[in-house]
C-alpha cells in the first residue's frame, strides 16, 4: 500500500451515505489518476456526494452532465485536450443505471469511434440516488423499491457489452480490493483510447446491511464468485488473485446472499438459478482465459 | 472570393473560416450536406479540426459542451427531429454558459414524416437560452454563422447561438456567395470558465434555491446584454466586409401602413409581394424578424401588421404573431402558412395583406372542406 500516494482529491465529510463503498473507490481512482485529471459526472450518487455550490469535495475539476450524455461529454472534452496538447485524464465515473440503462448509447457510440477516455462505471446494482429502485444492473431475486417481490431477471452482463467494443482495456474491481483497483486505474491511464472499468460497489442502504460490513460484503462478492476481477488487455483476459482463488474453490453463495436484507425470503428456486448464473460466468472466464473461447 | 453555393455549403464555409477544433456531426435531412461538407475539409486538410461523428444529436450537444468547457471553439448542425432529440443537452449548454454555435435547418416534425420546411423545430428551443437568428439568403447563412462565433464568445455573452435557416428553401437552393478572408474577425476562443486542472472547479454541481435563480438571472442579464453585442459585432462586420444586419431586415418600411413580418425565406417572398402592393397603391413594407432572442424592440406604432408564422402552437396561436401582440400591443392579422413545406408565393402573402383582418388568425389553404 506504500506506493499510494499521501494527496488527497476527495475531501473528508462529504455527504455520502455512511459506509459507502463508491466514495472510497473514488478516492482511490483519483489518487491513481492524480491532479492532472478531470471527472466527468452523470447524474449518479457521485452527483451528491461532491457537494453543494459554491462548496466542492473534490480537488480536481468535475463536470457534472446530463444522465444520458457522460460517454459523449467526456469524448469531446478529450478530443478537445487533444486538439491543445494536453494530456489531461478524463474520466467517467458514472453509476449502474447512469451506464447500462440510460447511458449505454453513449458509452457504446464513444467506445466504437475510440475516444480517449477512461469510463469507470461504480455499479451500486440499483438507482441509489433516487430512494433504490431497480437497473439493468439489479441481480435476479433482489428486491428494490420497483421491484418488491425481487427482481425477475438476471443482471445485464455490461462487461460483454463493452468487450464486444474491442476497447484495448477493460477491468472489473471491488471496492473491497483498494489496491486491485488503484493499479487498474494506473495501468488504464497508461493505454490511448477507450478504457472501461466496472466497480462492484456495495451499498449499505440499498442492499440492506449493516454500515461496517461494506469491505466484508466486497470480499465476500468477491470470495463467493458473485464478481469476478479480471483484466482484458488487448483481449488477452487476466483473472486476477482472489478470484483465481474463488473459482476454484468458492465459498458457498449463500455467504453472501444472507447478510444482505434485498435478498430476505429469496426463494430456493431463484438461489439455484443465481448459482447456476455464478458457475457459468465462472466457466466462461476460466475458458476465455485458458485461451479455449 | 465570388463564388455560388448552396445555404448549406455557406454554413460550411463559415465554419471553415472560423476553424472550430471540435466539430460534433449526426445526419438528418435536410441539413446532412453541411456535416459532409465539414468532413471533405477536415480529410482534405483546408480544415484542421477534431471531426467527432456521434451516435446521436444527444450524443452530438454533449461532444460540443464537454469540448467547449474543453476550451476550444467548437459547432454542430441539426435539423428538426434531432434538434428535439438535443432538447436536454440544448438546455445544458446555455445553462452551462457554452458559446457553442448550432445550425439548425428547419424542418417540420413527425408523425408523418415531412422533412420540408417549418419553424416549430427551433421555436420548441426557444426558453432554452440560447440566441436565434433566422436567415433570408446564402450570404446571410454565411455571415451569420461567422457573426454567431464572435457574438457568442463575447464575455458579455457567453450562450450559445443558434443559425437557422429554412430547409430546401434556402439550404438547397444555389445563390451566389462572397466569402471572406476574416483576418482576426474571430479572436481566439477564450472561455474563462474552461476547466483548468490547475484550478479545479466544480461545473454544474447540486445547486440549492438560495443561488439556482441567480444563474438563471445571469442568464437573462447576458441575453439583454447580447442586443448590445449583436448590434456591435454587426456594425464591425459591416466595417470590415461591407454587408449589413441588424435585428431585422426591413423592405420599404419607411411610409409603409401595413408591414408584413415573416422569418427566413419568407421574409424575402415578401419583399416581392411589397412591390406588387405598392404598384396597387398599397403602401406595404416587409419586416423580416432575423433575431428572435433576444427578441428585438420593435417601433410599429401607427401601423398595422400581418403576420406570417411558419409554426403553431396549438391550442394557443401563431408564435411570432403572439409575440409581436406581446411585445408591442398591436394585433396583427395572424397568418399561419408553409406548415411542412406548403407552396407560399408572393401572390399569395400580396394576398394576405390584401384581405388583412388585423386581430384575427387564418390558416392558408383551410377552408370548410378543410
Amino acid at each position: 500500500m506504500s506506493a499510494i500516494p499521501k494527496e488527497e482529491y476527495i475531501y473528508k465529510c462529504t455527504s455520502a451515505c455512511a459506509g459507502c463503498s463508491s466514495s472510497l473507490c473514488l478516492r482511490y481512482v483519483l489518487k491513481a489518476a492524480g491532479p492532472d485529471s478531470v471527472l466527468v459526472v452523470p447524474a449518479c450518487c457521485t452527483s451528491v456526494i461532491q457537494g453543494i455550490y459554491p462548496a466542492t469535495a473534490m480537488n480536481v475539476p468535475v463536470y457534472n452532465v446530463a444522465f444520458a450524455a457522460a460517454a459523449a461529454c467526456a469524448s469531446g472534452m478529450s478530443e478537445a485536450f487533444a486538439a491543445t496538447g494536453r494530456d489531461t485524464n478524463v474520466i467517467v465515473y458514472a453509476g449502474d443505471g447512469g451506464t447500462v440503462d440510460i447511458g449505454i448509447q453513449s458509452l457504446s457510440g464513444a467506445f466504437e469511434r475510440g475516444a480517449n477516455f477512461l469510463y469507470i462505471c461504480y455499479d451500486n446494482e440499483a438507482y441509489g440516488n433516487t430512494g433504490m429502485q431497480r437497473s439493468g444492473s439489479t441481480p435476479l431475486g433482489a428486491r428494490t423499491t420497483t421491484t418488491p417481490g425481487g427482481k425477475p431477471t438476471a443482471k445485464k452482463d455490461l462487461d460483454r457489452i463493452v468487450q464486444a467494443h474491442n476497447p484495448p482495456y477493460m477491468a472489473t474491481a471491488c471496492s473491497a480490493y483498494p489496491l486491485d483497483l488503484y493499479k487498474k486505474v494506473r495501468k488504464a491511464l497508461s493505454i490511448k483510447g477507450p478504457k472501461f472499468i466496472h466497480i462492484l460497489a456495495p451499498c449499505p442502504p440499498g442492499w440492506r446491511y449493516p454500515t461496517e460490513k461494506t469491505v466484508e460484503m466486497g470480499k465476500l462478492a468477491v470470495k463467493t464468485g458473485m464478481w469476478v476481477l479480471y483484466e482484458r488487455e488487448f483481449g488477452k483476459l487476466t483473472i486476477n488473485g482472489p478470484s483465481k482463488a474463488a473459482m476454484r474453490k468458492p465459498e458457498p453463495l449463500e455467504d453472501y446472499i444472507r447478510g444482505q436484507g434485498r435478498f430476505k425470503n429469496l426463494s430456493p428456486e431463484t438461489l439455484d438459478l443465481m448459482r447456476q448464473q455464478v458457475e457459468q460466468n465462472i466457466q466462461r472466464l476460466a475458458r476465455e482465459e485458458e485461451g479455449i473461447c | 472570393m465570388l463564388t455560388i453555393a448552396t445555404g448549406n455549403r455557406a454554413v460550411a464555409e463559415a465554419v471553415k473560416a472560423a476553424k472550430p477544433a471540435v466539430i460534433a456531426a449526426y445526419p438528418i435531412t435536410p441539413q446532412t450536406e453541411i456535416v459532409e461538407q465539414i468532413a471533405e475539409y477536415v480529410t482534405s486538410g483546408d480544415l484542421e479540426s477534431h471531426y467527432i461523428p456521434v451516435e446521436s444529436e444527444h450524443s452530438a450537444m454533449a461532444a460540443c459542451i464537454g469540448a467547449s468547457v474543453g476550451g476550444v471553439r467548437t459547432f454542430t448542425a441539426t435539423s428538426s427531429h434531432g434538434l428535439l432529440y438535443m432538447h436536454e443537452m440544448i438546455h445544458w449548454a446555455a445553462g452551462g454558459r457554452l458559446p457553442i454555435v448550432m445550425a439548425n435547418v428547419n424542418r417540420a416534425l413527425g408523425p408523418g414524416w415531412n422533412t420540408w420546411a417549418e419553424h416549430t423545430d427551433a421555436f420548441s428551443q426557444r426558453d432554452t437560452g440560447w440566441l436565434q437568428v433566422y436567415v433570408g439568403t446564402v450570404q446571410e447563412a454565411y455571415d451569420a454563422t461567422l457573426m454567431a462565433f464572435r457574438i457568442a464568445e463575447d464575455e458579455r455573452v457567453l450562450l450559445p447561438v443558434m443559425v437557422n435557416l429554412d430547409g430546401f428553401s434556402l439550404s438547397h437552393i444555389t445563390q451566389s456567395l462572397e466569402t471572406e478572408e476574416i483576418g482576426d474577425f474571430l479572436p481566439p476562443y477564450h472561455l474563462p470558465h474552461a476547466i483548468d486542472t490547475e484550478k479545479p472547479r466544480g461545473y454544474g454541481p447540486m445547486t440549492g434555491p438560495d443561488n439556482y435563480y441567480r444563474f438563471r438571472w445571469d442568464i437573462e442579464r447576458s441575453m439583454r446584454d447580447a442586443r448590445e453585442v449583436i448590434t456591435e459585432v454587426e456594425r464591425e462586420f459591416a466595417d470590415r466586409f461591407g454587408r449589413s444586419y441588424g435585428p431585422t431586415e426591413e423592405y420599404r418600411c419607411e411610409d409603409a401602413d401595413v408591414v408584413v413580418i415573416a422569418l427566413g425565406t419568407f421574409g424575402k417572398e415578401a419583399e416581392v409581394a411589397v412591390d406588387r402592393l405598392r404598384d396597387e397603391g398599397i403602401r406595404a413594407g416587409s419586416m423580416r424578424l432575423r433575431w428572435f432572442r433576444p427578441f428585438p424592440h420593435l417601433d410599429l406604432s401607427g401601423r398595422e401588421v400581418v403576420v406570417i408564422d411558419r409554426d403553431y402552437s396549438f391550442g394557443f396561436g401563431g408564435v411570432v404573431a403572439n409575440s409581436i401582440r406581446a411585445k408591442t400591443g398591436i394585433e396583427p392579422y395572424s397568418v399561419i402558412a408553409g406548415l411542412g413545406g406548403q407552396e407560399v408565393t408572393y401572390n399569395d402573402i400580396a394576398d394576405f395583406v390584401r384581405g388583412r383582418r388585423p386581430g384575427e388568425e387564418t390558416w392558408f389553404g383551410v377552408n370548410n372542406h378543410v
